[in-house]
């Protein structure tokens, strides 16, 4: 079939949090060019299973782009080959029958392995729930016309809201910093009205909630950017200085 | 033995029942709240927003979910939109509207006073999660926009894009984050539920088993609200998230927990078709892409020129040929039908054979591509992405597939199931959708559930009902967590041939083909015979590799699969007892001479909740009373 591809890989394979990790090959030869990443990583693990292996773990849920849940470095790279596209939306097409792909978890202070390919990212919660919201308790909120918002404020604070918090922007980043997921958020609210009473005390505790979660600081490589499967922009980060400074001089 | 259930409606009429419900409910004393525990399983747009509702008002609150943060439930894929019945574009509607249209696509089949409870509530939902920061579309002078929806001629959905979902999801996480931060809510992610504990009559705890270790926890408390969604992975390709499951409900429903309706399932016109074996799930077009798309096949049977080679007159835009007045936004089992119909007559388009077109060609020529792009980029993105076609270019190929499920637990008009104190929420519920959900109302009754009607209701149980002390070491507690230990230790030592994946595909073919779009009483006998036969193979036969104390997918998978092969017979059942066709249940021996749907209102307009005993399934009724609307024929022509 002219679909058809064999394909290697060379996958991170550990067995817990605490214990030495290190690379595997596998054949995948009736791998297909229609297929996502993740089915290819499917195929592999009916294939373990069979011969009586461990299959590799790797989290994924909705498969579509949204959850966050997937992410690896593919080939040295967050995500994968394709810009803005999430590694269980990138599809076999994108390789050719004989290529070799490595696969490897993401790599972070703040992220530790679970399993495999599997990282903790339990740090990104926190930094949320650190301030990452605006104070409305349910039932006591005013009529939603009531406020317009112009739409170009919208439009960017929605820009910034599609972040889906999967990490691919700290893999990516030398210094492992946790800045655009934090910046994007940030920006989002500080773009709304609604988030105005909170915006001193709320970026003031997420970046410090950053920091203590082990993650680096931002020099504006911008690697992050270049992964983010929602192409989120570093805009957000300047937004997100400039919001601190304000914070703190005021 | 049978019995008629009571679904405690209110007294009053239609209008009022929910402020009746109200103002003489019991309240629980602020000061009191604190020492109650309440357990809420799932973190999607109900539990998420019940969770933080409830910690809010002061009940201590431990919160489950399977993945790795609560931020990723299933409920973050919703694509199109919520409703509400605010009537900010003046085009008419009213509470009324939105609740009778919910009624009408439900095919009458839903009880009165949930839904107009819920379209009641539906604009509290939008204040609300416009105070939290959810940037919905706007239009340019900065008030909110809407858009139309399948099964309404006014426009009333709310919409982040296509990302509405992720949105009121991601403003229920912040909620309940602010109230994580606060010290109100505990959460345990990575958790799997894996039984009820049921203590004096009243649901008191859960066992669940921590993903990463593998250990088993007790957690129990006042209530437990079931907020888990729904079961369309039975079909093992649906548009539901990988790990979307029916576990936990299931779990309660042989606890003594009623599922209802358990046939009522949802077929959405709009996915991209399956393209290969290895296929895992498949993937929604939002249906608002049938605001603008016109779905057509070929006049002719196995016509394989290209679309764009097809001229006008050979080409066959069936839904508007059929439905003049709808249309292409029929509901969305008329329109999956239809397209059934015509790939069936060998009028299907694509390599399979199994899709039709869904084409833009005329709304670009008529608003421009900049417009199709702002209402529908980065869904023509994520096409592109799956398909490697261009659908500004090309006409998309759509197929329908799995999509959401209508029936689950039983709940009375509090969302009380019948084992007193476990509530269940959102898609996990039977309660306002009837045979057939209409889009956007699924986010709107979860967060309805969430927000507005279980702070309530829960309420009213606390104050009304005393808790004796407890531990987490009754017997009741050590027998289930015993017997979910035997399970996960026999599902390891069976060591057999069959893959979980292999088991879990042939069981999706089966309901697919006997329990799927269109259903007859041989196909669903068919259907109970081999999923029986084939839950007896996996007993014996399945093999689920690695430990139960490290991170294990296969293993949390293969508990999942068990659970579908004993609900997939129910649903066979379910379908096989019900001699009607109403909305996504089609019974092919029960359709008009124009192949419509004909439901039999003098013998179903009822709810079949099913009981699990130690000899099998007893089937319960709730007759549903139509008291301010008349059961017509659903008519889109
Ligand atoms: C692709 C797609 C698009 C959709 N678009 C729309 C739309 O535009 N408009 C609309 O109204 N509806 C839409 N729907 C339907 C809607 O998204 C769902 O019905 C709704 O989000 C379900 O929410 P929920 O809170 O009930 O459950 P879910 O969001 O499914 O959440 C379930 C939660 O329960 C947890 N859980 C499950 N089992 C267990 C267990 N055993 N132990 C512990 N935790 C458990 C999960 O981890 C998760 O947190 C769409 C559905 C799909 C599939
Ligand atoms: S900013 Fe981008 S890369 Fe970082 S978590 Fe969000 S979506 Fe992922
Ligand atoms: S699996 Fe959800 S984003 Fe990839």
């Amino acid at each position: 079939m002219a679909n058809s591809m064999n394909i290697t890989l060379k996958v991170w394979r550990q067995a817990g949090p605490d214990v030495k990790g290190g690379f595997e090959t596998y054949q995948v030869p009736d791998a297909n060019a229609h297929m996502s990443f993740l089915e290819l990583l499917d195929v592999l693990n009916e294939q373990l299973i069979k011969e009586g292996n461990d299959p590799v773990e790797f989290d994924h849920d909705c498969r579509e782009g949204i959850c966050g849940s997937c992410g690896v470095v593919i080939d040295g790279v967050a995500h994968g080959p394709q810009k803005r596209t999430a590694c269980c939306q990138l599809h076999m097409r994108h390789y050719r029958d004989g290529d070799t792909i490595v696969i490897e978890p993401w790599r972070a202070e703040g992220f530790p392995i679970i399993k495999d390919l599997v990282v903790d990212r339990s740090a990104f919660d926190r930094i949320i729930a650190s301030g990452g919201y605006i104070s409305a308790n349910t039932g006591a909120a005013q009529d939603a016309n009531s406020l317009p918002i112009a739409k170009a404020d919208a439009d960017l604070a929605m820009d910034y809201a599609t972040c889906i918090g999967c990490g691919a922007c700290v893999a990516a980043c030398p210094n492992a910093s946790a800045s655009l997921f934090t910046a994007a958020k940030i920006a989002q609210l500080s773009l709304l009205p609604q988030g105005d009473p909170e915006r001193k005390t709320r970026v003031k505790s997420m970046v410090d909630q950053m920091a203590e979660e082990g993650f680096g600081d931002c020099s504006n490589h911008a690697e992050c950017e270049a992964v983010c499967p929602k192409g989120i922009s570093i805009s957000s980060i300047s937004r997100m200085r400039r919001e601190y400074v304000k914070a703190m001089t005021d | 033995m049978s019995t008629v259930l009571d679904s405690k409606i209110p007294a009053g009429p239609l209008k009022d029942k929910w402020d009746n419900y109200k103002n003489t409910i019991k309240l629980v004393n602020p000061a009191n709240k604190r020492k109650h525990t309440v357990l809420v399983v799932g973190t999607g747009l109900a539990g998420g927003s019940a969770a933080a509702t409830l910690a809010e008002l002061g009940y201590n609150v431990k919160s489950f979910c399977i993945q790795d943060s609560p931020r990723r439930a299933h409920s973050i894929a919703a694509q199109g939109g919520i409703n509400a019945a605010k009537n900010y574009p003046n085009d008419g509607d009213t509470v009324w509207r939105l609740f009778y249209d919910t009624i009408k696509g439900g095919d009458y089949r839903s009880r009165e006073a949930n839904v107009h409870r819920l379209a009641q509530v539906s604009n509290n939902i939008i204040d609300q999660c416009v105070a939290q920061g959810v940037p919905f579309a706007r239009e340019y002078g900065g008030l909110l926009d809407n858009r139309s929806f399948g099964g309404a001629q006014v426009s009333r959905t709310f919409y982040a894009r296509g990302q509405t979902g992720q949105q009121l999801l991601l403003g229920a996480y912040q909620a309940m984050s602010r109230q994580i931060g606060a010290g109100n809510i505990e959460m345990l992610s990575r958790r799997e539920m894996l039984d009820l504990v049921v203590v004096d009559g009243k649901a008191r705890g859960i066992i669940t088993r921590n993903l990463v270790t593998g250990e088993y926890e007790r957690h129990f408390g006042d209530a437990v609200l079931l907020c888990t969604g729904g079961y369309g992975n039975v079909y093992y390709l649906s548009t539901n998230a990988k790990n979307s499951n029916v576990t936990a409900a299931w779990r309660c429903h042989k606890r003594g927990a009623y599922f209802a309706n358990p046939c009522y399932t949802q077929i959405h016109p709009t996915c991209i078709p399956v393209s290969g074996d290895y296929q895992s799930k498949l993937t929604l077009m939002s249906e608002s892409l049938r605001n603008d798309g016109r779905v057509w096949v070929p006049k002719k049977q196995g016509d394989d020129r290209h679309p764009q080679d097809i001229p006008e007159e050979d080409r066959d835009y069936y839904l508007e040929r059929r439905y003049p007045s709808f249309g292409n936004l029929v509901p969305r089992d008329v329109a999956s039908r239809n397209a059934k119909m015509a790939t069936d007559e060998g009028r299907g388009v694509g390599e399979t054979g199994l899709a039709v077109y869904l084409d833009f060609a005329d709304s670009i020529k008529r608003l421009g591509r900049d417009v199709i792009e702002a209402r529908y980029g980065n869904l023509f993105e994520m096409y592109e992405r799956i398909t490697g076609e261009n659908p500004y270019e090309v006409p998309m190929r759509i197929f329908p597939a799995v999509h959401y499920t209508m029936g689950g637990l039983w709940v009375d008009y509090e969302l009380q199931s019948n084992v007193p104190g476990l509530f269940v929420l959102g898609e996990a519920n039977f309660s306002d959708h009837g045979a057939n959900r209409l889009g956007a109302s699924a986010l709107m009754q979860g967060l309805a559930d969430g927000y507005f009607v279980i702070p309530y209701t829960l309420g009213n149980y606390i104050a009304g009902n005393s808790f004796s002390a407890i531990t987490g070491n009754e017997e009741a507690f050590n027998e289930a967590e015993s017997a979910a230990d035997a399970r996960i230790q026999k599902l390891l030592s069976i060591q057999g041939t069959k893959t979980v994946t292999e088991f879990h595909r042939e069981l999706g073919q089966i309901i697919w083909d006997q329990v799927g779009m269109s259903r007859t009483a041989s196909g669903l006998r068919t259907a109970i015979d081999q999923v029986s036969a084939l839950r007896e193979e996996f007993w014996q036969n399945v093999r689920v590799p690695g430990e139960p104390t490290t991170y294990n997918k296969n293993l949390e998978f293969a508990g999942r699969v068990a659970d579908f092969l004993e609900l997939g017979e129910l649903m066979a059942r379910d379908a096989l007892e019900r001699e009607e066709s109403c909305g996504g249940h089609f019974r092919e021996e029960h359709q008009s001479a124009e192949g419509e749907a004909m439901r039999k209102d003098e013998d179903f307009t009822h709810v079949s909740a099913w009981q699990h005993t130690e000899s099998g399934h007893v089937l319960h009724k709730e007759n549903l009373d139509f008291e301010n609307v008349q059961l017509t024929t659903r008519s889109y022509k």
